[in-house]
């Protein structure tokens, strides 16, 4: 219990005499619970989004890491010098972190989905396959491909996965977006809340004199504010959150094809994420009631 | 219990009052008197803490007022029981907890206060609008009912802002009896007021004193009263 600062606990406890020392008011509770649904809603929204689009950049990402392939097509008598010498230019390549010819075997396996297991494929002239893992940086494209024209003529360069490059630039910057937006969220729902308070405390001046008069303290006058909008906000955000978890449940998941907008759907642990936006809603309008509250009443005799 | 030395209040321009100097002490009974506008509520509400003296020094149950912070005004506040000629209740709590709002804020809130709660309606004659809201009183129920809230922590000092101002004579004979047998239980009572009738009916029950503000300072009037 020692982990639990006083203030927060005084938020929890239930203080049915103090509740009720502020009169109940109908039409602010409904804006600030929907408010504070709406923006939870939104928060789940925006982390769905940002996880997705991060799940994608890292995804892509990794693909990207063993980008390239290059292909060797020549007569056979040719090609076991000509896949040397590719891998010798390759093993030169500032960029090329590993260059590794496909045995046989995994050709074969790559070519059976196309063929069926059933053709002889070591009849056919099979082009030979050389895997290039890139390093961080790259390697220069077109150096690449003008030093193997050079010296492995049969060689043909398929650097298939290069035009996602930007597209994972832009999904990460999606997902910085993304968490910017839940911060911006968060300050709105402080700002909200401030409004809301500072309204209540005004609307409520003559309560707060009546309550100075009879001997309350500033804490005691403020907890009767702060624990009003704690819990309230709190309910707002846990019906926004759930409605949220709701909309994404339903979106289709799963599906190979879709890649990104099917993606939304949460993953692993990524569903526990949610349910920290109404404790986190709460503790934003405890601070943002407590400090409109200190501030008010500091100003009064 | 409540000390003034020397204390000087303004509300920026000029000094309302100077140079004033009081010694409240336990079981006496005061009248504060003086024309309109002549600072008798700033008086009082230098008493009670909501005002600071703006020179000289207030000292509450032996304590600077200057440096006490606002916990400490607010604690002090539960040992001096204030009654206001426009009394302000909570509009939406029923008169009961209205008067039991000190003992509800000071965390002593229990239902033992229950029967100290029921004693204490009776004494002003509320028992009967015990669950009446506040806006539903008269003039002469709110101030019987401010004065029962005034006194439910037992206070050491009662301090009343022409508590008799908003009613007929006979409540406010009605009101002073109370304030008067109050004092015989041992309270300090001190009573702000203008009206000359209501001096005059207090002394033929109570050894008071009577103070006048005039000319922004105060006095001890004479006994020609």
């Amino acid at each position: 219990m020692r982990l639990i600062p006083d203030a927060i606990r005084a938020v929890l406890r239930r203080d049915a005499a103090a509740d009720r020392v502020v009169p109940p008011s109908g039409f602010t509770v409904r804006l600030t619970v929907f408010t504070s649904a709406a923006m939870a809603f939104l928060t789940i929204f925006v982390m769905a989004f940002s996880l997705a689009s991060g799940r994608l950049a890292q995804d892509w990402g990794e693909e990207l890491a063993r980008a390239s392939t290059l292909r060797i097509s020549t007569p056979a008598e040719q090609m076991a010098g000509q896949t040397a010498a590719a891998l010798r230019v390759l093993e030169q390549t500032p960029g090329v972190a590993r260059a590794r010819a496909l045995s046989e075997a995994e050709q074969q396996a790559l070519l059976e989905p196309w063929f069926g297991p059933d053709l002889p494929v070591d009849s056919l002239p099979v082009p030979q396959l050389i895997e290039i893992v890139e390093t961080d940086d790259g390697y220069d494209s077109e150096g690449l491909r003008l030093r193997l024209q050079a010296e492995v003529p049969g060689a043909v360069l398929d650097e298939h996965t290069r035009w996602r490059r930007p597209l994972v630039a832009a999904a990460s910057r999606l997902r910085l977006l993304g968490w910017a937006s839940i911060l911006l969220i968060a300050a709105a729902t402080g700002a909200m809340v401030t409004l809301a308070a500072n309204a209540a405390l005004a609307a409520n001046a003559q309560v707060i004199a009546v309550l100075r008069l009879v001997g309350a303290t500033d804490g005691y006058i403020a907890r009767a504010f702060v624990r009003r909008y704690t819990l309230r906000t709190f309910s707002g955000a846990a019906l926004g959150a759930a409605l949220g978890l709701a909309a994404i449940l339903l979106m289709p998941g799963d599906s190979e094809a879709g890649g990104f907008l099917t993606s939304l759907r949460l993953q692993g642990w990524h569903w526990l994420l949610p349910l920290t936006v109404p404790p986190l809603a709460a503790l934003v309008a405890f601070l943002a009631t407590q400090a409109a509250a200190r501030r008010v009443l500091g100003a009064l005799a | 219990m409540i000390e003034l030395e020397n204390v000087a209040y303004s509300y920026g321009g000029d000094a309302l009052l100077t140079d004033m100097s009081l010694q409240l002490a336990p079981g006496t009974f005061h009248f504060l008197t003086g024309p309109s506008g002549a600072g008798k509520t700033t008086f009082l509400k230098l008493c009670y803490g909501a005002l600071k003296p703006t020179g000289g020094q207030v000292r509450l149950f032996g304590r600077d007022v200057t440096g006490l912070s606002r916990d400490a005004v607010a604690y002090t506040r539960r040992r001096i029981g204030v009654v206001h000629q426009d009394c302000q209740f909570l509009d939406h709590l029923p008169l009961s907890e209205n008067v039991a709002l000190p003992l509800t804020v000071s965390g002593q809130g229990s239902p033992d206060q229950s029967d100290n709660l029921r004693e204490l309606m009776a004494w002003v004659g509320l028992v009967d609008k015990t669950d009446a809201l506040p806006p539903e009183l008269s003039g002469g129920e709110r101030q019987r009912a401010a004065l029962a809230r005034a006194l439910i922590l037992s206070p050491d000092v009662i301090l009343a802002d022409e508590p008799t101002g908003n009613v007929d004579w006979e409540m406010s004979q009605r009101l002073l009896r109370l304030l008067v047998e109050l004092n015989r239980m041992g309270k300090t009572v001190m009573i702000a007021t203008h009206d000359l009738m209501l001096i005059r009916a207090a002394k033929a029950q109570v050894q008071a004193r009577v103070l006048r503000i005039a000319n922004r300072s105060l006095q001890l009037a004479g006994a020609d009263l």
